[in-house]
């Protein structure tokens, strides 16, 4: 029971405490860049819930495996981008071949996680904490649906803004910038709730 | 600790080797056959990646056409051959595009236009032009600084004399020149056209004549003598209707500036 707890308290604070881009600014690019549309963010939330998964899945088991026993970990970032970007190159081969209809949906978004920065961040996060492998997939499932939240959201709040009228001065990115740093200061209000979760 | 540096060196090569190895067969055991059709309508599209059909380049342009998503006839280099390929293709009708060329409407050659200043700044024709309108006194024709040059992806443009040099039988008539020039004074003329006036100057008569020998000075005598009434002078500068205008070529005779041109866009190089 108390390891089941322990996985919930992973997931719920890595989805809303420590949420990858609205308090760690990870993954910012994708962030403002794909969240013009609902649909659109939907569908990089997605990929990105399972390139994180699959990037994790990966690198846990290089990690203890290949790089501590030879006194490697540091080279942890290189080997980490290396086989992230090998990854998501795999998985798009994979795709278009076996399941078109999926790659058609996530294909244009699966490049654009290459290089994304909150795939790197959270499997070198989950290695730094100290997780073993459930909980690490686990904690990377909840950065995945962290980031599909904060997609969701602020694509809901983009559409609404292109509607009013915005100030000549701060029109476009300086309102998306405003509009974020609001959302990031909600998001800070969660802070605390996870140590009392279970009373 | 070279014993260490050379571990390192083994497990992040053979992490890439690796890689590389699963990635080469995963691109040839999951390789998806290419459309042929796309293939095709690549191979009969010019290459040069002029964006002049809209799309970012030819590959994306045949991925379009192979869709049915876009009309065949947008491609400006290939222009009636290559739409007629796309369209033989693709089995359908095209109305097949005109052949455009690019031409300088302006024949300020250093010798015939004065200078109002040097300009000695960064080399370009849009940071030239930003002070006081370029060094040229005529502030409408070309400053001669090479952006069309440096664009133009088939090399069909030289600087020569202070102006641009457009090489008519190179131009694919992609435009991209008279997008940049920040005098807008290159124009896509059809390469049938015989008669051109080689002046963009809309200053008085008395202004454009100071500031340049070659410069229409809006005396109306090609108005005047125009047996079809084609040539008419409007904001100070003659225009050619080329809807009325049969190549006569009296214009150019009357002209007492010579800014009115004959030429052969087929064969010979503008200016």
């Amino acid at each position: 029971m108390d390891t089941f707890k322990s996985l919930i308290v992973i997931l719920m604070s890595s989805v809303l405490i420590n949420n990858y881009v609205l308090s760690r600014f990870l993954g910012i690019c994708p962030f403002l860049g794909v969240s013009k549309k609902l649909n659109q963010a939907v569908g990089m939330g997605i990929a990105v819930i399972f390139v994180m998964l699959m990037a994790t899945a990966v690198t846990w088991p290089i990690q203890y495996y290949v790089l501590d026993k030879n006194d490697l970990s540091y080279m942890q970032t290189i080997v980490f981008i290396l086989v992230i970007a090998t990854l998501v190159q795999f998985i798009e081969i994979f795709l278009k071949k076996l399941i078109p209809a999926l790659h058609k949906s996530l294909g244009v978004y699966l490049p654009l996680i290459t290089t994304n920065c909150a795939v790197l961040g959270v499997t070198i996060n989950n290695i730094s904490d100290g997780y073993s492998f459930l909980e690490s997939m686990v904690s990377s499932l909840g950065c995945g649906l962290g980031f599909l939240l904060a997609m969701v959201l602020f694509s809901g709040i983009r559409s609404k803004i292109d509607e009013t009228n915005i100030p000549e001065s701060i029109k476009g990115l300086p309102i998306t910038l405003i509009t974020a740093s609001f959302i990031s200061l909600a998001f800070f209000g969660f802070s605390g709730i996870v140590d009392n979760l279970f009373g | 600790m070279v014993i260490d540096i050379l571990i390192a060196l083994l497990v992040v090569s053979a992490v890439g080797v690796l890689a590389g190895v699963i990635l080469t067969l995963a691109s040839y055991f999951f390789s998806v056959p290419e459309d042929e059709t796309e293939k095709q309508l690549r191979e009969c599209l010019p290459g040069v990646n002029c964006g002049a059909c809209g799309y970012t380049g030819c590959d994306e342009y045949a991925k379009a056409l192979a869709e049915g998503k876009t009309e065949p006839n947008l491609c400006v280099p290939g222009s009636t051959d290559t739409a007629e390929k796309i369209s033989e293709i693709l089995g359908i009708e095209v109305e097949t595009p005109k052949d455009l060329v690019a031409t300088l409407k302006c024949n300020g050659t250093c010798e015939a236009a004065n200078k109002s200043a040097i300009y000695d700044g960064v080399n370009g024709c849009k940071a030239a032009s930003l002070i006081y309108g370029g060094p040229n006194q005529c502030k409408y024709g070309c400053v001669g600084c090479g952006d069309c040059a440096k664009i133009c992806p088939v090399d069909a443009i030289t600087i020569k004399d202070g102006i641009a040099n457009i090489d008519t039988r190179k131009c694919i008539g992609c435009g991209v020149c008279a997008k940049i020039c920040p005098k807008s004074v290159i124009e896509l003329v059809e390469q049938n056209r015989k008669t051109l006036v080689l002046c963009h100057n809309r200053e008085k008569g008395a202004v454009a004549r100071k500031a340049c020998k070659n410069a229409c000075i809006a005396c109306k005598k090609c108005e005047l003598n125009c047996p079809h009434g084609a040539i008419k002078v409007i904001d100070n500068l003659a225009v050619i209707d080329y809807g009325k205008c049969v190549d006569c070529g009296i214009c150019a005779e009357v002209c007492p500036t010579k800014c009115i041109h004959r030429v052969d866009l087929y064969t010979s190089v503008i200016n």
